[in-house]
């Protein structure tokens, strides 16, 4: 089993997400990067969407008791420490009975994945082990983790000592975040509409695994922020009262009664979920024909995980290897190596 | 003949079917239709379906199909709908309202002007319909609240109301299912636990679905919470 130590109180279990249930109120939940999911996962051999730990921002501190397991992180930098020497993420290690794993809190990003080999030996509620926290569902008994939590595996040993990397993920995007219009822009002015797609806006602090806040100039609105409340999908960007814009997430609501300007399109939500309160987004509009075909070319980046591991060449001075590798991985994502190391 | 439902996009996986911006049994019989239809013969590519009041959303997996594969579709689909009434099920449930359960009562009835017994009889004589389930699990939107006890919604949201809490908010009144936020004004609270996952069904309250609210006395309370706990519906189905 996986023995957590410490962690930040926002760490939990995520999959791919529970789906077929939102005639009953209960959005999917699920990794907030789901790219990260699959690439953790691919590392220690797992199918993308297979039920891992979400760690939010700060990191943990956990121990395996009862025999070897091999995990993987990526998504959010976090520097790991495997008793005391570091080690690389993006890549697999092998932990001992007897080890601590040491996880900071984020150099980059905030969202990060850590993969163990096997999956959790947790049930499933309502098709998945995501925690939807405000419901008490999946996850761990239906809460975070915290200091304490055991949580059992389905894999008693690790199946090969063969060490496999990835690139670490981009974490911001090449430009602006795409998002198609609608489904209520003709509630949103025209200056309201241009403002959205012609302004930086800055994450907030208030932003969860729920929604994401974002200030800016506000969006001016045709008649009113109320309409009759209809469904939500994840990407939403509604605009209440305020005109500042909230970006609905994972964990959201199902239905609301404000306008909804236009959606993120899923490929892109995970960069601004990588985004730090402070940072700055921008949007701009696509088609639904372009929004869907960029959502194929995800599905297949995302299948093709899997094929972009390279193994690590086994040698006396295997952990340097390791950060050799994946120092050269963050530099040529244009990752400062030195922050990352501290 | 109604108009055709206006389709919007939602992102790059999912549409709105919009028949109307409105709460009313006939458009949210509509709404109701097209799921049903929509259930009954899958089109290709469609994942989930969830109805709201007067919009019905649908998820796509893009890799499958494609708005503007789908869109004639819908259209056609809402065009020859077959209204068939829903099953013939309805609730009982049990309110205690005011006091330190609907902490709200009293400022309603001082806004509408009204003593916080008119309001209680006025919004436990209602005949009510299931609109939608959505916002928070099992969260149960009733159309049909006398309009003379309409309250526009708090300026400001709680952050948390207690789990089965009766609120009121604009011309829509819910059944509250878990703790959650709310810019409603809370008038009483239910046992019901209109969301148990331990429990099956997790949900029973159905769109389409009767439902009457029946004020008990507030000491009833405690004992039907317990029944609720262990698993018992406490609601009372209908007839």
């Amino acid at each position: 089993m996986v023995r957590i130590l410490h962690c930040g109180p926002a760490t939990s279990i995520q999959d791919q997400g529970r789906f077929g249930w939102l005639r009953f109120g209960i959005a999917s939940s699920g990794a907030s990067d789901p790219l990260a999911l699959a690439s953790a996962n691919a590392l220690v051999g797992n199918p993308a969407g297979c039920e891992a730990i979400e760690l939010v921002f700060l990191g943990a501190a956990l121990e395996v008791v009862g025999g070897s397991v091999r995990l993987a992180l990526a998504g959010a930098r976090m520097p790991l420490r495997l008793d005391g020497r570091t080690i690389a993420s993006d890549t697999t290690f092998v932990m001992e009975p007897g080890c601590r794993l040491e996880i900071g809190a984020a150099t980059a990003g905030i969202y990060a994945i850590l993969a163990v080999e096997g999956g959790f030996d947790i049930p499933a509620v309502l098709g998945s082990k995501s925690l939807h926290r405000r419901a008490s569902l999946g996850g761990l008994n239906g809460q975070p983790l915290a200091a304490g939590s055991e949580i059992a595996l389905n894999c008693q040993a690790p199946s090969s000592d063969q060490a496999l990397t990835l690139a670490p993920l981009p974490l911001t995007a090449d430009g602006p975040l795409r998002a198609v219009l609608g489904p209520q822009a003709q509630r949103v002015t025209q200056r309201g509409i241009d403002t959205f797609f012609g302004s930086a806006f800055t994450v907030s602090n208030a932003v969860d695994r729920m929604a994401c806040r974002l200030d800016g100039p506000p969006i001016e609105l045709t008649h009113g922020h109320n309409i009759v409340s209809d469904g939500i999908v994840a990407g939403s960007v509604q605009i209440p009262g305020s005109g500042q814009p909230i970006v609905m997430l994972a964990d959201r609501q199902t239905t609301g009664g404000y306008p909804k300007l236009a959606t993120i399109i899923t490929p892109d939500l995970r960069y601004l979920v990588q985004c730090r309160p402070g940072e700055t987004v921008r949007f701009q509009p696509v088609t639904v024909e372009a929004a869907e075909a960029a959502a194929r070319a995800a599905a297949v980046a995302l299948a093709q995980v899997p094929l972009r591991r390279r193994p690590v060449p086994r040698s006396p001075a295997h952990d340097d290897d390791l950060l050799a590798l994946n120092l050269a991985g963050h530099a040529s994502s244009a990752c400062d190596p030195v922050t990352w190391q501290g | 003949m109604p108009d055709s439902p206006r389709l919007a996009p939602c992102g790059d996986r999912a549409l709105t079917v919009e028949f109307a911006q409105a709460i009313d049994d006939g458009v949210n019989a509509r709404v109701h239709a097209l799921d049903a239809a929509l259930a009954r013969a899958p089109p290709p590519g469609v994942q989930e379906t969830m109805a709201s009041y007067g919009a019905l959303l649908v998820h796509y997996d893009p890799t499958l199909t494609s708005f503007a594969e789908l869109a004639p579709l819908l259209q056609e689909r809402a065009r020859t709908l077959t209204i068939v009434p829903p099953r013939q099920t309805g609730w009982r449930i049990p309110v205690a309202y005011g006091s330190t359960y609907g902490f709200d009562l009293d400022a309603v009835a001082e806004t509408l002007g009204m003593a916080p017994a008119d309001v209680v009889a006025r919004h436990s004589a209602a005949h009510y319909h299931v609109h939608m389930i959505g916002f928070l699990p099992g969260f149960t939107y009733l159309g049909g609240l006398d309009p003379s006890i309409a309250m526009p919604r708090r300026p400001i949201p709680r952050a948390q109301v207690p789990a089965g809490s009766i609120v009121v908010g604009g011309i829509q009144t819910a059944i509250g299912s878990i703790e959650g936020p709310s810019g409603w004004h809370v008038i009483g609270r239910t046992p019901v636990r209109a969301f148990m996952p331990a429990r099956d069904p997790a949900v029973f309250m159905m769109p389409g679905d009767r439902v009457i609210l029946e004020a008990v006395p507030t000491a009833a309370f405690d004992r039907l919470a317990r029944c609720a706990a262990d698993g018992s519906l406490v609601a009372e189905p209908i007839l």
